[in-house]
């Protein structure tokens, strides 16, 4: 679950985000829909606890984010948000079952390769396992960068913008992706999107529209 | 994965930059290990060689060379000089104890020292096998020697003239190995030790060897094949004992190795020597420190190119992290998303700038020592001073730390910009 209350978040003088309610309960999947610089992503680094908020309370999986120091912030985030980029992101010099290990080296989780080759079994990219990013197709880049986020069996599974510069058949593959993961590990999902095609091919979300700040 | 491997994956995969990094430190460390080996070398070799002579009395000439001659076996001598006026300083009151030296041949390259058994107690040299020399033609083989050149006891050696081992050969003296002494880590270990009458017996029928040519007649001998001219150069470069032999009988010394019999005899008897007999007088303690301080110059040289190679080693280190880092602004804002705390990513680059200066350590380390052992063994000056490439001196343990400390200073900049990555902002821009 998450709940964010009069959440406000200033860069210098310019207002990025205004959001007076926002929650989610755990297990449900919630569209963030807005134009460009209407704080969709702002919203997204707050909730990840990336960019703590000049107001307002932010509660990710029963946690006060405020309540925790920068490095304890850290770990929380590593071990209970899952992230997934517009483009994967994935760390060059590590192979695909390196990068996913990394995660919960990170977090300091223990590290289980049997939980990375169920990950990337599940995504359909287990033949990967031992390649090179720059080895995969994009698809399969993209495929492992949700691997990676699913890694630690997040609560909060974050996905910004997962369907820009992507076609109509790969958009609809990336969302139902990310929705069937999350729903397999019970991870609350939030996509932020400007894309309007993301809204059909999500069949039970909720959504939450910015204005253009 | 660890941190160590995440850092070590990066090294591997920019090697052509890193490699070029790690190898500059590493010919920076080995030079300075080099320096370190052969200065600290020298001087215990100088000074142990030199335990229990307070003087060399010699012939006329350079005091250095009369030094390195007599107790290095390095040099060529500087002449000889008559036992009688040998005699006036080993009877002199400011004389306790004096050693005989009489040099001028060699086999094999290895020096042949006609002296009394005190010589061999001096190094503390003790018998591996067989006996001491006695009467002549007989000698003792130091350890080194007998290894080397595998002499056993019993074997036949012919010496040859000179201290370069292509002068002529002795071959109407043949002479025998009675014994082989212990490693004993000095200069006695290299040398072939018999009676000052051998090296006189030798000598005396010296002029008829060259005269009738019997070295040359006995072609099938090993030494046998160098030809005249072999002869003269040799004669030309060592410039040393028993040239003058043709002329008397042969009865000379080289040198003297004499302790004083008291401390005072020190500020007297060398002024004595030198001024008022045809002889001189030098000390080691003082030619060594003067031998070192020569060589300061250049060691000092050497040094300062070693730092230098270093600091630009250093300098590579810190461009490469900092450059490296601009690409990997997005790697470390991902890492962060991850769990990675900002103290996660300085130790990350840290620990890269560590393991580049760890590998050039031990390169250095490696190279540094093989190129000492090359360098001790390809050198003749180098094997008489006993060089040795393979042993290790404590000061390497405080060039490795600092080498160390080289790396994480030159990591500092890049690993606390690292530490400062606005994620948000990164992550925002794409």
């Amino acid at each position: 679950m998450f709940s964010l209350s009069q959440v406000r978040h200033r860069y210098g003088r310019t207002i990025a985000l205004e959001l007076p309610h926002f929650e989610g309960a755990q297990g449900e999947q919630y569209l963030v829909l807005g134009p460009s610089g209407s704080g969709k992503t702002t919203l997204l680094h707050v909730m990840a606890g990336l960019v703590r908020p000049t107001e307002g309370t932010v509660v990710i999986a029963g946690q006060d984010l405020a309540d925790l120091r920068d490095a304890a912030l850290d770990r929380f985030r590593g071990r209970h948000i899952g992230i997934v980029f517009q483009r994967s992101h994935l760390l060059p010099t590590l192979t695909v079952e390196e990068n996913l290990l990394m995660a919960q080296y990170l977090a300091g989780l223990d590290q289980v390769p049997a939980r990375a080759q169920e990950v990337l079994r599940r995504l359909d990219v287990a033949d990967t396992a031992s390649a090179y990013p720059s080895e995969l197709s994009t698809g399969e880049q993209q495929r492992v960068g949700i691997a990676r986020a699913v890694m630690n069996r997040p609560r909060v599974l974050l996905a910004d913008e997962p369907t820009s510069s992507l076609d109509d058949e790969r958009a609809e593959q990336v969302i139902d992706l990310l929705t069937t993961q999350a729903r397999d590990d019970g991870a609350t999902l939030v996509i932020t999107t400007h894309d309007k095609r993301v809204q059909s091919h999500m069949p039970h979300q909720r959504t939450l529209t910015l204005e253009d700040a | 994965m660890n941190l160590l491997k995440l850092s070590a994956s990066y090294i591997r995969q920019r090697w052509l930059t890193t490699g070029l990094n790690v190898l500059l430190l590493a010919l920076g460390i080995a030079t300075i290990v080099v320096l370190l080996l052969f200065s600290h070398q020298l001087e215990r070799n100088l000074t142990e060689n030199a335990e229990g002579i307070d003087l060399v009395v010699g012939a006329k000439g350079s005091p250095l060379q009369l030094i390195l001659s007599s107790i290095y076996h390095i040099d060529a001598p500087t002449g000889n000089i008559p036992v009688e006026e040998a005699q006036e300083i080993i009877e002199h009151p400011a004389v306790a104890e004096a050693i005989p030296l009489a040099l001028g041949d060699s086999y094999r390259g290895y020096r042949i020292v006609g002296t009394t058994h005190d010589y061999a107690a001096l190094y503390g040299a003790e018998l591996a096998g067989g006996a001491w020399w006695s009467g002549t033609m007989s000698v003792t083989a130091g350890a080194r020697v007998a290894e080397e050149a595998q002499l056993r006891i019993g074997d036949e050696i012919v010496s040859s003239h000179g201290l370069t081992g292509d002068g002529a050969v002795h071959a109407s003296h043949p002479l025998q190995v009675v014994g082989v002494l212990e490693a004993t880590g000095t200069v006695i270990d290299r040398l072939l030790l018999t009676s000052i009458e051998t090296v006189w017996a030798v000598h005396g029928d010296h002029a008829e060897d060259d005269h009738t040519g019997d070295d040359h007649a006995e072609g099938d001998h090993a030494e046998g094949d160098h030809a005249e001219d072999d002869h003269a150069e040799e004669e030309g470069e060592g410039g040393g004992a028993f040239h003058a032999d043709e002329e008397d009988d042969g009865r000379e010394y080289t040198s003297l190795l004499l302790t004083y019999s008291s401390p005072i005899a020190a500020a007297t008897f060398p002024r004595y020597v030198n001024s008022q007999t045809d002889l001189q007088a030098a000390a080691p303690a003082f030619q060594t420190a003067r031998l070192m301080s020569l060589l300061g110059v250049g060691f000092d040289a050497l040094r300062g190119f070693g730092i230098l190679l270093i600091a630009v080693a250093a300098i590579g280190v810190f461009v490469a992290l900092y450059s490296a880092l601009r690409e990997r602004r997005y790697d470390l804002a991902v890492m962060r998303t991850l769990g990675a705390s900002r103290w996660t990513l300085l130790a990350h680059v840290i620990l890269e700038g560590v393991l580049l200066t760890v590998m050039g350590t031990v390169l250095g380390l490696g190279l540094g020592h093989a190129a000492a052992a090359v360098l001790s063994r390809a050198v003749a000056e180098a094997q008489g001073l006993a060089l040795a490439g393979w042993s290790f001196v404590p000061a390497e343990v405080v060039l490795a730390i600092l080498a160390l400390g080289v790396g994480v200073v030159a990591a500092l900049v890049p690993a606390v910009q690292a530490y400062r990555t606005d994620i948000a902002q990164v992550l925002a821009r794409r």
